[in-house]
């Protein structure tokens, strides 16, 4: 029973930390090419399901991953190579290295299965930031939040993943930064990468995303098409703020 | 004391400073990558100390057997995880060590020359890391550090009891590797104590090297400073410990042959001098590996000057020297 183009198919995964489940009965699908996006407020288990997916926490129910049959705890490693990319929360930078070495072990899996094109990969993730590039000998603990945010996510595309898991990218960034961050990840569906992106800032995740998923304490309590959700009257007084009703305003963070 | 008596005590402090040099560089390694505290690492001293004479003198030493069994138990182990399936890693990975084995067996039977001994001692020794990490520690990579220090301490025990069985309680001292002395300043330096020096130097830089510049090495120390944001990368656990454990046995391999042609080695030999190593491991709180290698020629000259003054306590007071180095450290922390 396999889905072509499907990438994820997550049926009624449950994930808990001890007795308390962080994340109840929920199920997703992401197609190949889409920007998919999970809203919620703070302690939703946003995160939790992202590394349970990723196969950092165990979790019950079936995920299917790039149209193959369910997997029963698969390792991280195994889903790396199969062409899963997790950007985590907390970023995990390798802070006493260079930016040079971060983004070079990114590469690393596929390095060590024998492709040898790791300097075209660095140099196109170099232009598409350029900030990096100027810092490149510079040990990753000296960078600024959104240099670190730019290091993570071209750290993620040195493995070239099919999928990318993005957690919170704007996470403490000033609204310049976060627009660049923002237009990084439209340009990755363009390179044929698809996204699962959570964010506090629904605005923007729901502008760029093709469908979204709405998280509230561990559940999924609405999906829809993203435009749609953008106009959900629930949606827009939790998480869009009132003023935007019916209006087509400027968004503060300009796209 | 003379300057000629200082001078030799000091050349006899470095040579045995280099070998805890080395130790303390394979324990603050392991550490750092595995969170394991590994006492059994002066193991791999006696038992290459001892399978290089036993090859020499034409024996067929037991850590051949030992091998053997080690591939066989990780196999089964890689079997029991990947099914069947696995076969054909399983038996790739075995074909190495298992030739290996052949090869110290063909080595003792006809004798091969001293430098084929002291390669095969070395490939013996080495193969053993990954396997030991692989069956002992794979499973409980996760644990807490007290649980791993406590596997730890009982993997020690097991290996020391298997030494006294393969190898017996004699001890053995192999012919120095150069058998001369040089005359430096008007004092008189053992060959083999320029080998121990020269050794450490050169292992010590090939280590930095190939840390600093090669991908393997990169891996190593990412895993080290960011286990999760290694695994994210596809460098697993599993790949970093036993990275970490080759290098652990190869060090302990090198160490031992080096020091058995300086004095003679038990069975239970390499735990005290991997103990030594630890004081100098605990000198960079096991993290540092600069403050790590001074602290062993620290050691090793103390050790030595006390064995002039006060012969009988010579270990007492190299390991009393952890509680200065405690109170230091956790002054320093406080501040
Ligand atoms: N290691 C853990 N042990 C126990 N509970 C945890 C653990 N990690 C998270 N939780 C709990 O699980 C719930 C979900 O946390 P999670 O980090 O997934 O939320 P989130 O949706 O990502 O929130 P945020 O938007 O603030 O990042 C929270 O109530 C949190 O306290
Ligand atoms: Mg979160």
């Amino acid at each position: 029973m396999t889905t072509p183009g499907l990438l994820l198919d997550a049926r009624q995964v449950t994930v808990r930390y001890g007795k308390i489940a962080a994340v109840q009965d929920v199920s997703l699908r992401i197609r190949e090419g889409e920007v998919v996006t999970i809203v919620g407020p703070n302690g939703a288990g946003k995160t939790t399901l992202l590394s349970a997916l990723m196969g950092l926490l165990p979790l019950a129910g079936e995920v299917a991953y790039f149209g193959g049959a369910p997997m029963r705890a698969p390792s991280v490693e195994a889903l790396v190579r199969a062409g899963m990319g997790l950007i985590p929360e907390k970023r995990e930078l390798f802070t006493s290295m260079s930016v040079a070495d971060n983004l070079a072990l990114g590469g690393f899996d596929r390095w060590r299965r024998g492709t040898r094109d790791q300097a075209d990969d660095l140099a196109e993730i170099y232009a598409l930031f350029p900030r990096l590039a100027e810092r490149r000998m510079q040990p990753a603990s000296t960078l600024s939040g959104g240099e670190r945010q730019m290091l993570a996510m071209g750290r993620a595309l040195m493995a070239r993943p099919r999928l990318l898991l993005l957690d919170e990218p704007s996470l403490g960034l000033a609204p310049l930064v976060m627009r660049d961050i923002f237009r990084t990840i439209e340009s990755l569906r363009a390179r044929g990468v698809s996204v699962l992106l959570v964010e506090q800032n629904a605005r923007a995740a729901l502008k760029i995303a093709d469908y979204g998923y709405v998280m509230e304490a561990g559940c999924f309590v609405l999906e829809g098409p993203a435009a749609e959700l953008a106009h959900n009257e629930r949606v827009i007084e939790a998480y869009l703020g009132v003023a935007t009703a019916d209006r087509t305003p400027a968004p503060a963070v300009p796209l | 004391m003379n300057a000629f008596v200082a001078a030799y005590l000091t050349q006899d402090g470095l040579a045995n400073g280099a070998i805890y040099c080395l130790l303390a560089i394979a324990l603050v390694l392991v550490f750092a990558v595995t969170r394991i505290i590994f006492i059994p690492q002066g193991e791999f001293i006696s038992y290459a100390a001892l399978t290089y004479v036993a090859l020499r003198e034409g024996h067929t030493p037991g850590t051949v057997g030992l091998l053997l069994a080690l591939v066989a138990g990780a196999g089964f182990i890689d079997l029991l995880r990947e099914g069947f399936g696995g076969l054909v890693s399983v038996v790739r990975r075995s074909l190495a060590p298992v030739g290996l084995a052949g090869l110290a067996a063909v080595s003792a039977r006809f004798g091969l020359p001293a430098l084929v001994d002291l390669l095969i001692t070395v490939a013996l020794v080495a193969c053993m890391g990954p396997l030991l990490y692989r069956i002992v520690y794979r499973r409980i990579a996760q644990a807490s550090s007290l649980v791993l220090l406590i596997v730890a301490v009982a993997h020690h025990l097991v290996m020391l009891g298997l030494g006294l069985y393969f190898f017996g309680p004699e001890g053995v001292r192999a012919a120095p590797l150069i058998d001369a002395s040089v005359s430096l300043f008007g004092v008189p330096v053992q060959a083999q104590t320029i080998v121990i020096l020269l050794s450490c130097a050169v292992l010590v830089g090939g280590l930095y090297v190939i840390s600093e510049r090669s991908f393997y090495g990169k891996a190593m120390r990412a895993a080290a400073i960011n286990p999760i944001g290694a695994r994210l990368m596809g460098i697993s656990a599993e790949l970093a410990g036993e990275t970490a454990f080759l290098v652990a046995a190869v060090i302990g391999a090198i160490s031992g042959i080096l020091i058995s042609g300086a004095t003679t080695i038990y069975y239970d030999s390499g735990f005290l001098l991997g103990l030594k190593g630890f004081v100098a491991g605990i000198l960079g709180g096991l993290a540092s590996f600069p403050l790590a290698g001074i602290g062993a020629f620290g050691v090793g000259l103390l050790e030595s000057f006390a064995s002039f003054y006060a012969s009988g306590f010579k270990e007492t007071i190299v390991f009393a020297l952890i509680i200065p180095i405690l109170l230091w450290r956790s002054m320093a922390k406080a501040r």
